[in-house]
């Protein structure tokens, strides 16, 4: 029997064992539209734009660890999707893109909705295909996602002609499995660089365990946590890592970098010894480069050989996957005696004892840190936790302790304002039974508001947290600091009322002003299982995020809350510990 | 430091530009590209001339293996190697440098392939250098126009790009 490019397809689509397409429909793909209409096994999921189609994907991928698959036509509903790849892209997370384009004959011809997708998407993609024969629809499948799953996870985008999915073939079974003599990730480290490690780390007096992304994305979270556990090292986490290890655990020392905590920073700064675990040294994370961890040695893991030595330079550099490699690592210091650091640790305690998170509350206003804190309090530390990018994502970051991984989703590497509803949307899909909390502020949250639609549409009960201060606070707490407090553009003026928003797409709305109101109001939201509830929160126009270490800083050049001055600690006397 | 790179890579559409694309979007700089179909019909090999620091070329090297077609990545300048370049002038004499002309082509060793009534065009290859040299030494009111190649090279002895 004979079946066209659009049945084929989707045939690929469930041979993949695809739960959810995220998508819109438009002149190029209706023919698979036609197709996904006919089949029950995959759920399509409309949304109001193709960016939140993206994001949902995303933040699906993310919840779950399965690749995120988007639908989208050609033309603007692929220029519209870019920015959400884009921000797969930056984070590494597996997706697959499927954008219809222009029949045949016509590309290259201006045509109506014709843009080059795979020219737009060339650089934000792991790898992108243009289908241009029938026979290849179930290959390219196939391999696009091979691609995006392995490795360095990313997106891929398979662009396909219109006349393709009309086209007639009778269609060979689906392939088992792919070779491609051009691509073969590194998955078996070195055995003989994991035991150099192994001598390093047995040596070090001030060891520091950096762990990242790629512990949560390569699933190694138990084997850091045995590693973590058997060394009795401190271990600090990137935006990216939180919850590999739990944040609430003695050993964590919470985020590092540009808003981590003093105790994190200066122990990296004083470090002898660096094990840096699925981490790529971003300018977030290292400051100023010259005085980034000045007296250490570096172990580097990492499954992408070109981020070994991109920013820092790897004296052990260990290519493979982490889990594999932590799994090596664990076998070779089981036994082992490990140096003596209690000196460490009680160098890294008195640092601990300044309290770089603390806060002081005002009467009358309400802190965004305590919102956190109560929703913290309130999902017992056990929501998925989605956020947008700015302010209130730090402080998500800094104030919830994410004790699993899989748990804190946000746009770490891109920074996309409107990640963080669509993403939630993506998330409650993945994991129905879990709470799950959109943190945002009211800047980011109009940047995808129209998701409300589908959300409701779909029955994605999701409690968005919106840490409403009146500003675009991440911009305005840099005008304060560097601009002489000219706040260029950085105040909304006429925002809506998000109770009535929330209340026009069928959903929940809070207004929350007092502190006193502020745990019932969560407690309310999370109490209705079945509902989107939107919590809008006044808080504190004028807080800013703290610590923060100013961009082009080092880890020792710390501003911290309520401090007029910078702190250095330059001259603490690291060869005394 | 000036690096040749061979880059031997599936003969696909759009595989050029993912190698140019890389180049512009990480600031990498080319001072010379070239591209064609090998013995092997389904995979093209490049020659690319660039500059940069160790680190830089780690980089290079690096990110151009992460491309999904890039089947094998090599630096020949780490190497015993050869290579050439091909450059093509059309130049128009006036009568009395045409001596001057068919000596700098003797001891350049290189050939003229056409000449019209007012004009020569000659062809030379060898290494960028030597093919400068030429160049600097015809006079340049003469010179009507330069096409060259751009490097390509090859490693010497046994060893091979895939082997």
């Amino acid at each position: 029997m004979k079946s066209n490019g659009a049945q084929i397809l989707i045939n690929s689509l469930q041979s993949e064992e695809v739960e959810y397409i995220f998508g819109f429909p438009g002149g190029a793909v209706l023919h698979i539209y036609d197709a996904l209409d006919t089949q029950d096994e995959i759920i399509h999921v409309l949304v109001r734009h193709e960016q939140g189609a993206a994001h949902a994907a995303d933040g699906y991928a993310r919840a779950s660890g399965k690749p995120g698959v988007v639908l989208v036509t050609s033309g603007p509903g692929i220029t519209n999707a870019v920015t959400g790849i884009a921000t797969a892209h930056m984070d590494s997370i597996p997706m697959v893109v499927i954008s219809g384009q222009v029949p045949s004959p016509l590309i290259g011809m201006d045509a109506f909705q014709e843009v080059d997708a795979t020219g737009i998407t060339r650089s934000c993609v792991k790898h992108n295909f243009l289908v241009r024969d029938i026979n290849e629809i179930a290959s390219t499948v196939k391999k696009a996602f091979h691609i995006a799953t392995t490795g360095r996870p990313g997106p891929v985008v398979i662009d396909i002609p219109k006349d393709i999915t009309i086209e007639q073939i009778t269609p060979k079974s689906y392939p088992k499995e792919i070779e491609m003599r051009s691509y073969k990730p590194t998955v078996k480290a070195s055995n003989r660089q994991i035991k150099k490690a192994a001598e390093l780390i047995l040596n070090s007096q001030r060891p520091i365990i950096y762990s990242g992304g790629g512990c949560v994305i390569g699933n190694a979270s138990n084997e850091l946590r045995e590693f973590t556990r058997m060394s009795g090292f401190p271990i600090t986490q990137t935006l990216m890592g939180l919850g590999a290890y739990p944040g609430s655990d003695e050993l964590s020392l919470g985020m590092l970098g540009m808003h981590g905590t003093y105790e994190s920073n200066m122990a990296m700064y004083g470090a002898d010894c660096v094990i840096a675990i699925g981490a790529r040294f971003d300018d977030r994370i290292t400051g100023n480069l010259d005085k980034f961890c000045p007296n250490a040695k570096f172990i580097h893991v990492d499954i992408d050989p070109s981020q070994i030595s991109k920013n820092v330079v790897a004296d052990i550099p260990i290519v493979g996957q982490v889990k594999q490699v932590l799994e090596v690592l664990n076998e070779e210091l089981k036994d082992k005696k490990l140096q003596d650091i209690s000196k460490w640790w009680s160098q890294i305690n008195s640092w601990r004892e300044v309290d770089s998170l603390a806060y002081r509350k005002k009467s009358g206003v309400i802190k965004p840190q305590t919102v956190i804190e109560t929703l913290y309090e309130v999902t017992k530390g056990e929501a998925i936790v989605t956020s947008d990018v700015g302010q209130h994502q730090m402080w998500a970051a800094q104030y919830y302790m994410f004790d699993e991984p899989r748990r804190w989703i946000n746009s770490g590497g891109l920074g996309t304002m409107g990640f963080g509803l669509p993403a939630a949307m993506g998330a409650k899909l993945a994991m129905p039974e879990k709470d799950v909390a959109c943190v945002t502020g009211e800047g980011s949250i109009q940047m995808m508001t129209q998701e409300l639609s589908t959300m409701l549409q779909y029955s994605t009960p999701v409690k968005i947290i919106n840490l409403n201060n009146g500003y675009l606070g991440m911009v305005r707490q840099w005008q304060e600091f560097f601009y002489d407090k000219r706040y260029a553009m950085s105040y909304m003026d006429a925002l809506p009322d998000f109770v009535k928003l929330a209340e026009s797409y069928g959903h929940m709305g809070i207004l929350v002003e007092k502190e006193a109101d502020l745990k019932p109001a969560m407690l309310e939201a999370f109490k209705q299982k079945e509902r989107t509830v939107f919590v809008d929160i006044k808080t504190d126009p004028t807080e800013n995020v703290f610590p923060m270490i100013p961009a082009g800083g080092a880890h020792c050049d710390m501003l911290l809350a309520g401090r007029d001055e910078m702190v250095s600690k330059d001259e603490t006397d690291l060869n005394a510990v | 430091m000036r690096h040749i790179i061979s880059v031997l890579l599936e003969n696909e559409t759009g595989a050029l530009s993912r190698v140019s694309g890389l180049f512009s979007q990480r600031g990498f700089n080319i001072e010379s590209l070239t591209v064609a179909q090998t013995n092997d019909p389904g995979l093209s090999r490049m020659t690319i001339v660039s500059t940069g620091n160790d680190r830089v070329l780690e980089q290079i090297v690096k990110q151009l293996n992460k491309l999904i077609e890039v089947v094998k990545v090599s630096d020949l300048t780490s190497q015993d190697h050869v290579e050439r370049e091909l450059m093509l002038v059309k130049v128009c004499p006036t009568s009395k440098d045409e001596l001057d002309i068919k000596q700098l082509v003797d001891i350049f060793s290189c050939k003229i392939v056409d000449v019209t009534e007012k004009t020569y065009t000659i062809e030379i290859s060898g290494k960028t250098k030597k093919i400068n040299a030429f160049l600097n030494a015809l006079d340049s009111a003469i010179i009507m126009e330069v096409s060259r190649t751009g490097v390509t090279g090859i490693s010497r002895g046994k060893k091979a790009i895939l082997k």
